[in-house]
């Protein structure tokens, strides 16, 4: 009896420890099914089949050279704009963090913006820098310097005080303990700012998009809409889950080189 | 040009091999000098308007080892802070190595109570800190980080993290930055208080080790009075409100030690006076508190 057991659990300890690299294959797989069975119910209009969409993106898509360029547009606008915005953004909490009295000054600002919706921005933007490619890096840059701003503020007020101390006993300078101390324990807040702004950037990039240009996923949602060409909005839709998910996994991986002390043990 | 290396090698390996000797003759210390002197020292007010410290009158010599003992709140750890320099006094004098200026690492270092080692940096980093932020990344400063883990028997987790170390690891570790320096006063600030039993044995152990082989003048602050009695030459009591030094007892039970001595009946009566001192410290506080004085 306790032979049978053990081979049992040897099995179970192997799916256990494995178990993660199956399930997603196999989800995706699960969901692909459910799709296509889901949509035999519907018109194609309203729920295309996953292998309508497939064919479709193939169409549109025909010419690599057009799918790349739609979809390099908004990565380009979302990269560029994130990396604007966060690189501003790290020295200004830095400031902040460091003067309170600048940041009650300036916080009623901070949260008006934040609290406008991206897309009600988008169009003053657009306005006042065009249609190209700018107004959307500016849209980009502006959502992703508050996420990073208020992480990074908090990050930098999050140092130890008695660490802090301790270096002043060690005779470390005021950079020194920027440098060994304060921008090192905030880096984890950091990361969870930069993983949130890059996520928000794409949206960001979208909303410039859908505000007016000719290019662009957001410019693809809004073709297709107009044309009522279902099967190439959830083209583009999976295209910006790819851009959002590759961002996602950016950051992921480095967070992972960056903070080796905060890994999972 | 490799002459330096060789020599730092051999000297190294002569440190490892001959427990004892090491670093002993090279900081031989002035016998009677005053390494810590306060002088009616008072701190600031606290939220309840009285000072936190006032009236603290103590003196450590060269090569001694001190401890504070006191309930908590009676300001030890504030103490430490000022003499320390990071804290500034309102009154009073308070003088490390006959000056009023902050003394540095290489003279006065600090062991905290949760070890406070900074958790990207890898054990020998975190040892070599104190170093770093003088010298840069000299090789000569990895050699010393390395030495002063060998000092504090803490070898083979070099490259670990923090995180990876148990609480005794980490106050090795910390007591290996203190030493990195070379520090001729080493602060402790309740250092053994978060350490189970048997662990903080052995560091009072390593302690005495220590300071037999570099005859560093110690300074602990503890609430633990077996620990006290076991590892100075002189208890200072403290009582709180407003904290200072109201008493002294001498531990002459001569060195080296071992836990053996902790049975006998001298060691006993020695604890026992510290109690009794520290219950008068209490004593004053009750009778204010009898007569209608409203405490604060």
């Amino acid at each position: 009896m306790s032979g049978r057991a053990r081979g049992k659990s040897a099995l179970k300890s192997v799916m256990s420890r494995y178990y993660e690299y199956f399930l997603l294959p196999v989800g995706i797989a699960g969901f692909l099914y459910l799709w296509q069975y889901l949509s035999g119910f519907y018109d194609p209009f309203i729920l295309p089949s996953p292998r309508l969409v497939w064919e479709r993106s193939l169409e549109f898509f025909n010419q690599p050279q057009l799918f790349f360029m739609h979809f390099l547009t908004t990565l380009g606008e979302a990269g560029g704009g994130f990396c604007l915005g966060a690189l501003s953004a790290l020295p200004v909490s830095y400031f902040l963090a460091k003067k309170p009295v600048l940041e009650r000054l300036l916080t009623p600002y901070f949260v008006g913006i934040q609290a406008v919706p991206i897309v009600a921005l988008a169009p003053l933007l657009v306005i006042w820098f065009g249609f190209g490619i700018v107004s959307k890096v500016l849209v980009a840059a502006l959502i992703t310097f508050f996420s990073v701003l208020t992480t990074g503020i908090a990050g930098l007020r999050s140092t130890d005080p008695r660490l802090r101390e301790l270096l002043a006993i060690m005779g470390a300078t005021k950079w020194q303990i920027f440098f060994k101390l304060e921008f090192p324990s905030a880096l984890p807040y950091i990361f969870s700012g930069l993983r949130l702004g890059g996520a928000l950037a794409v949206i960001g990039a979208v909303s410039g998009e859908f505000a007016g240009a000719g290019k662009g996923l957001g410019y693809i949602v809004n073709f297709a809409r107009g044309s009522f060409d279902t099967p190439l909005l959830f083209a583009a839709i999976i295209a910006l889950a790819v851009l959002g998910i590759g961002f996602y996994l950016l950051f992921f991986i480095a967070e992972y080189l960056a903070i080796p002390w905060k890994r999972k043990r | 040009m490799h002459a330096l290396t060789c020599f730092r090698v051999f000297y190294f390996l002569r440190m490892m091999m001959t427990t004892g000797s090491g670093l002993r003759e090279v900081r031989k210390v002035a016998s009677g000098e005053k390494v810590v002197e306060v002088i009616d020292l008072a701190s600031a007010f606290e939220d309840d308007g009285l000072p936190e410290l006032a009236g603290v009158n103590l003196q450590i010599n060269a090569g001694e080892i001190v401890s504070l003992v006191g309930p908590s709140g009676c300001g030890k750890s504030t103490l430490l802070r000022l003499i320390a320099g990071v804290l500034r006094p309102i009154a009073g004098e308070i003088k490390v190595f006959g000056e009023n200026k902050i003394p540095g690492w290489t003279r006065l270092s600090l062991v905290p109570q949760d070890a406070l080692l900074l958790p990207w940096r890898t054990v020998l980093d975190n040892v070599r800190l104190p170093l770093e932020l003088s010298a840069g990344k000299k090789k000569d400063t990895y050699l010393k980080a390395r030495e002063a883990l060998a000092l504090a028997n803490l070898t083979g987790v070099e490259d670990k993290y923090p995180h990876q170390l148990s609480g005794g690891m980490k106050q090795r570790a910390a007591l290996a930055r203190a030493l990195v320096g070379q520090a001729r006063l080493l602060l402790l600030d309740e250092p053994f208080a978060a350490l189970d039993a048997i662990t903080r044995s052995q560091l009072h152990l390593e302690l005495l080790r220590i300071w037999e082989r570099t005859g560093i003048t110690v300074l602990l602050v503890t609430h633990n009075i077996f620990e006290a009695v076991f590892l100075s030459h002189r208890v200072l009591v403290m009582r709180e409100k407003p904290g200072r030094v109201i008493g002294e007892i001498r531990v002459d039970l001569g060195f080296p030690r071992t836990l053996k001595l902790v049975g006998t009946t001298e060691f006993s009566r020695l604890v026992g006076q510290v109690q009794e001192l520290l219950e008068e410290g209490w004593g004053e506080e009750a009778c204010r508190e009898e007569q209608g004085v409203k405490v604060l």
